[in-house]
């Protein structure tokens, strides 16, 4: 899977959220595309990823 | 007097928005305390693991955020960043950036009009910056723009109001407010940009470039108050060639 374009491996078959939540991600505060499309918020536990799934996983920074 | 500034469906009393790059999470609250800022730009990135520090924390509540397209290339990009946006849930405002010149990092009207039409008709309340030009400005406004935001030099440069006659233009002929996004330098710049009649000013480098940057966020503030109300007061009139005598001229002395 790729994440952020990182190549990285999942084993099992695991949810968004759970991803997110074992990643170190604040999963309150990112926007996630996966595949290029947006996963709403609400969708994050039922969400099933894959390991040729390409995850955007995105938050807010500084920025003018 | 009630004298506010309207955008979308949100009404401001401060006239200053603020960029928030640049500053320390720590200084980003400062500014904003003293600038009176009610609005403030974020940008869009790839989140960091490890729970690092949000900006999120740092901006005080109420205060309207504006995302921003940077890193959009063209119009495709500018709403796939918007919508992403959007999900943060932090509310429909996008600033709509589109820079493909690395360079000089001036903004592509045709790609933002283009951006501006489809984002404004998926409910975002869209500001777009842009380079002041009239016919852009009416094509953002016809696309659904809720403001515009042409830059007054190149971004980061604090080169002050080097596109002045082209703003002032926009702000007679475009009836939507008139932002002055980048560019301002100094607090008399942003001063002389409200008395030609704009609605707000944007400053972000200017600030965070500044020795005390919690000091000119004050500043600021206080110099887009006095350009705002100079502009309702409306600025007395220039004599081209001639001078006219402020003391009365009777009753002078005799030797």
């Amino acid at each position: 899977m790729y994440v952020n374009g990182q190549e990285i491996t999942i084993k099992n078959k695991i949810s968004l959220n759970e991803f997110l939540k074992n990643e170190g991600y604040d999963a309150q505060r990112t926007a996630v595309e996966k595949n290029g499309v947006i996963i709403p918020k609400k969708s994050f536990e039922t969400e099933m990823l894959s390991d040729n799934d390409k995850l955007e996983i995105v938050c807010f920074v500084g920025g003018g | 007097m009630k004298d506010t500034l309207v955008i979308g469906n949100k009404e401001f009393n401060s006239r200053f928005i603020l960029g928030s790059g640049k500053f320390s999470l720590e200084m980003t609250k400062i500014v904003i305390e003293n600038g009176g800022v009610e609005m403030a730009t974020l940008a869009l990135r790839r989140a960091n693991t490890g729970g690092k520090e949000n900006i999120l924390d740092y901006i005080p509540k109420g205060i309207t955020l504006l995302p921003n397209t940077s890193g959009a290339r063209n119009a495709q990009e500018a709403v796939r960043i918007a919508r992403l946006a959007r999900e943060l849930g932090c509310g429909d405002f996008v600033k709509i950036e589109v820079i493909n010149d690395s360079k000089y990092l001036l903004p592509d009207n045709y790609e933002t009009i283009k951006a501006t039409e489809i984002l404004a008709k998926e409910g975002f309340i869209v500001m777009p910056y842009m380079y002041p030009d009239l016919t852009a400005a009416r094509n953002m406004a016809d696309a659904g723009a809720a403001a515009v935001m042409p830059l007054g030099a190149p971004i980061g440069s604090n080169k002050g109001l080097l596109t002045k006659d082209f703003i002032k233009i926009l702000v007679d002929e475009i009836d939507l407010p008139v932002i002055v996004d980048a560019g301002i330098g100094r607090p008399s710049q942003a001063c002389e940009a409200m008395e030609l009649g704009v609605s707000a000013v944007m400053a972000n480098t200017a600030v965070a470039t500044a020795n005390d940057v919690g000091m000119m966020a004050s500043s600021f503030k206080l110099a887009i108050e006095a350009g705002r109300k100079a502009w309702l007061a409306g600025l007395g009139r220039v004599l081209e060639y001639e001078a006219e005598a402020s003391s009365p001229l009777t009753g002078f002395l005799e030797d």
